[in-house]
């Protein structure tokens, strides 16, 4: 089954400016956690942008599930008027759940971020890793097949970031929702992603692609398993796409 | 005796550390991951602390420094005036000023104006919030009315609006009608361009996340709009008053007689009439004090509490 599927797309601002995206292709099927990567400024956030239905392509097609997707914004994006629990409700509001039916699954939906405790805590009294697992919670509540992710640890600190790591991995096994994470950063995408695509810049395009489930699970694919362990295998890789990322970079540079 | 009272050197286990010794059992299906305690650990870390000021700390720097600054402006001017020996009637010092508002409170003159003035200026500005409130936001989310009437709105803020006053008592004559009118043409505009600029400075990314979370229309209005429009409303109400108050002021100085009550615009025309200093000083300082007082007990603590739910203030301000 597929959850995603963009043929041809492009995305240009201006006459002026060359296209941001072009002839972008990309099939995403359900339950996958795919993870985009790209130097800055290459488009990431425009192509999320378009499969979220905020923007409009110039060419091509998207299609997604009718209910839409839901997105978790680069910055958590809360209402600061809202505490945590009331930002939780009001997506299951906006999503037409019953006002009695509310109280009880943004709680639930707190517990699954680990939050349970900080549910009356404005946005504003929540340290940046809390506020991101708030917007998760809240984009978890639209309770959408696919959920789309704009950098959404970008900003954290490595020790933060790692646990978050663990516990997305958690959620998207318990939930298996079909899961597009935007990163620039190699390693992240290569823990997280079963598919990892790399995007060129101007124009955006993906160029290639990893699929790191042998990597992480050699036994399931018939490989041949050695002594190394996850860590070091996973870093090899990591190596290897940084290093297809840098070419791609310094392209640009001439 | 029963045991339970013969050995309080016993005592039972603070039920803080009864978890650690037998954990409840996980619900099924969330089994704690390892991560969990290192994410509570660092939650507890990172979480900011609110600590609200305490009472003696607010009456020492907050309520004392004005209280201490104006003792020293009456005790200045009290000196000026006994050094320089200025006619009373001209020039009145603090006490002649103390003594007249003691003539004019127990003949009741004060505070009718008071209560007249003060009437006038709620009813009216309750009246300005109800006509530029739906006006507001009737323009903030329609593009076209706003270019064809906000340059107007923006002008209409700029006008003086005593200079409405001429016009009112031509079309209401000395009557009640003429004050409000002028009120109204004072608040409205102020009230709505809060309302605009409240609207103007959300954050595009809190209605791109409204959109994503399925807002549209009557829902996009009413759950993220009118509420990230609220500091800036709040502040075009605070300015609205304000507005209010001065154009009440300047009607009730220029137009008087007719079925116009009597208010404290109307004390300070009585006293240049009369050439007694010592009345307009009253009344000047009794707009003042209606003024400050307005600001200090409604609209600063409603300003401030909407700011800090958002974290907008500093916890020490
Ligand atoms: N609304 C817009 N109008 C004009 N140009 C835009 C607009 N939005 C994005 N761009 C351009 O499109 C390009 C891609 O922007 P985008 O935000 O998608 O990059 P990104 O890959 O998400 O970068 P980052 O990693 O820094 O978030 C940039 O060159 C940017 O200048
Ligand atoms: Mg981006």
């Amino acid at each position: 089954m597929t959850a995603i599927r963009l043929e041809g797309l492009s995305k240009s601002f201006g006459p002026v400016d060359g296209p941001v995206l072009e002839d972008v292709d990309l099939t995403v099927e359900r339950g996958q956690f795919v993870a985009l990567l790209g130097a800055s400024g290459c488009g990431k956030s425009t192509l999320l942008n378009i499969v979220a239905g905020l923007e409009e392509p110039t060419g091509g097609s998207v299609t997604v599930p009718a209910e839409g997707a839901a997105l978790m914004f680069q910055d958590a994006a809360l209402f600061p008027w809202l505490s945590a629990r009331r930002n939780v409700e009001l997506a299951l509001e906006l999503r037409g759940m019953p006002r009695a039916e509310r109280p009880e699954r943004a709680r639930e939906l707190l517990e699954l971020v680990r939050l349970a405790q900080a549910g009356d805590k404005r946005p504003h009294e929540l340290s940046g890793g809390m506020r991101q697992r708030v917007a998760l919670a809240r984009a978890l509540a639209q309770d959408r097949e696919v959920l789309l992710m704009d950098e959404p640890f970008s900003a954290l600190d490595a020790i933060t970031r790692d646990l978050l790591h663990e516990e997305l991995l958690r959620i998207w096994r318990a939930t298996g929702r079909t899961i597009v994470f935007i990163t620039h950063n190699v390693g992240e995408a290569v823990r997280l992603g079963q598919r990892v695509l790399l995007m060129s810049s101007r124009p955006g395009r993906i160029v290639q692609e990893w699929d790191t489930r042998p990597w992480k699970d050699p036994d399931a694919y018939g490989f041949e398993g050695n002594a190394q362990s996850l860590d070091d295998t996973l870093g090899e890789l990591t190596r290897t796409i940084t290093a297809r990322l840098r070419e791609e970079i310094s392209r640009h540079a001439a | 005796m029963p045991p339970e009272t013969a050995a309080p050197s016993v005592p039972a286990p603070p039920a803080a550390a009864r978890p650690a010794v037998a954990p409840p059992a996980a619900p099924a299906g969330t089994r704690p991951s390892p991560g969990a305690d290192e994410l509570a650990g660092l939650d507890a870390l990172q979480t900011e602390r609110t600590r609200r000021t305490p009472g003696a700390e607010v009456l020492r720097t907050k309520v004392a420094p004005p209280l201490v600054a104006l003792l020293f402006a009456l005790l200045l001017w009290q000196l000026l005036v006994a050094v320089l020996g200025p006619r009373p009637d001209v020039v009145p010092g603090p006490l002649d000023v103390a003594r007249q508002v003691a003539v004019l409170l127990s003949d009741g003159t004060v505070l009718g104006a008071l209560g007249t003035s003060l009437w006038r200026g709620v009813s009216g500005f309750l009246i300005a919030v109800a006509v530029a409130t739906p006006l507001g936001l009737l323009v903030a989310q329609w593009q076209g009315l706003r270019n064809a009437v906000g340059p107007l709105i923006s002008g209409l803020q700029v006008l003086p609006s005593v200079a409405w006053v001429p016009a009112a008592i031509i079309w209401f004559g000395l009557s009640d009608a003429t004050v409000y009118f002028v009120v109204l043409m004072g608040a409205v505009p102020s009230i709505v361009n809060g309302m605009l600029a409240g609207v103007d400075q959300i954050p595009p990314q809190l209605r791109r996340a409204g959109h994503v979370l399925g807002a549209s229309g009557w829902t996009m209005a009413s759950r993220v709009v009118l509420p990230a429009a609220l500091p800036g409303y709040v502040a075009g109400l605070k300015q609205g008053w304000a507005f209010s108050w001065r154009s009440l002021m300047g009607a009730e100085l220029i137009a008087i007689g007719g079925s116009i009550g009597f208010g404290l615009g109307s004390l300070l025309a009585q006293g240049r009439t009369v050439s007694n200093m010592a009345v307009v000083m009253v009344a000047v300082l009794a707009i003042l004090a209606v003024g400050i007082l307005v600001e200090l007990l409604f609209f600063n603590p409603v300003e401030r509490r909407l700011l800090r739910g958002r974290g907008l203030l500093g916890h020490r301000s």
